[in-house]
């Protein structure tokens, strides 16, 4: 336990910005210990696109019917012009509509 | 994979990130704001909850650790509640060290302080296509950042606004975002197996290891196909 009295606080605040940056700057960092022969290089190339999709996976199983529609919405859009903005804001739109018609 | 040249960042190049990023910004806007009007609500000071919004600049992690400010505050528990939301962040700035790493140091780490999802997923999406240039990074970090302050103030100071982020859908802003990520890019049969790899650990975590694990298992399954699969570079 730490206390937030008095300059305790900042304390606090100054660690977990400390914390972020490590996160912000770790990845790069560590990488950078690495040799760079092609297996690691092909790792990342596997892993980056793969964060994204892991990600994703926890919003879809959590969402609503409302918030599953949005997405099969986003993946509308982006099939047929892929423009993430306009698929973000259709699904936000369809989720939006489908909660306020109550229908989920 | 196309040949990794040295990324372009000029003044210009960040002003156009910035512009880019400002639509998905404004939703950033919203969160920032669902946060302060939160943030009345626990036992933080005003200025001590835009410190933490400028400082800090994490979504998740700063609503989590609301719930956690008291007169005590549980540190060890706090700062590995934020390591392990934002552990995401360390394999995000890994994806970009190919690029990164032809940059001089300074640079290198300066255009990671504003690290952040939206700017990552365009910035990688623009890097793998052969957009060589680092203006979406450091210049929709900047719009993301701003939003998030302005959102965070506005909360603060109006003490209401949208009482239910909810009703109006933004609880998917983030999940159709990293959808729209996903569908942009180019894909082929090693990274759809990647991708399917990822999905299943990143499941499988979410439902049997200890919470904020997912991204982390997820990404390095993906990962081990790029191991096994090596990718050859274009002629």
């Amino acid at each position: 336990m730490m206390s937030t009295e008095g300059y305790g606080v900042y304390l606090v605040i100054a660690l977990m910005a400390l914390v972020m940056l490590f996160t912000r700057f770790g990845g790069v960092f560590i990488t950078g210990l690495l040799p760079l022969r092609p297996r690691v290089m092909s790792f990342i190339d596997a892993m980056s696109g793969s964060v994204l999709v892991a990600v994703l996976v926890p919003i879809a199983v959590e969402a609503d019917m409302a918030g599953r529609l949005g997405m099969l919405a986003t993946a509308g859009v982006m099939l047929l012009t892929a423009r993430p903005m306009a698929g973000v804001s259709l699904g936000i739109l369809v989720t939006a509509l489908i909660r306020f018609g109550g229908m989920s | 994979m196309p040949d990794i040249v040295a990324p372009q960042l000029t003044g210009a190049d960040i002003r156009r990130g910035f512009w880019r990023i400002l639509p998905i910004s404004l939703f950033v806007f919203v969160f920032g704001l669902a946060f302060g009007v939160a943030a009345l609500q626990s036992n933080m000071a005003n200025v001590e909850v835009m410190l933490m919004s400028i400082t800090v600049f994490a979504g998740t992690v700063q609503f989590a650790v609301l719930d956690m400010w008291g007169a005590q505050v549980p540190i060890l528990p706090l700062l590995l509640t934020t390591l392990a939301i934002n552990s995401r962040m360390l394999l995000m700035g890994a994806s970009l060290y190919p690029w990164l790493r032809l940059l001089p140091v300074r640079r290198r780490y300066a255009s990671l302080i504003t690290l952040s999802d939206a700017n990552w997923a365009m910035t990688l999406n623009d890097l793998q296509q052969g957009r060589n240039n680092l203006g979406t990074l450091v210049g929709g970090g900047i719009a993301l950042w701003t939003c998030w302050q302005a959102g965070t103030l506005t909360g603060l100071l109006l003490g209401s606004g949208i009482k239910d982020p909810k009703s109006i859908g933004l609880d998917m802003v983030m999940g159709c975002f990293m959808l729209s990520m996903v569908m942009v890019g180019k894909r082929n049969l090693r990274k759809s197996l990647a991708w399917g790899l990822s999905a299943i650990a990143a499941y499988a975590a979410y439902r049997w290891l200890p919470p904020n694990t997912h991204v982390i298992v997820g990404a390095l399954a993906g990962g081990t196909v790029g191991i096994f699969w090596l990718e050859t570079p274009k002629q």
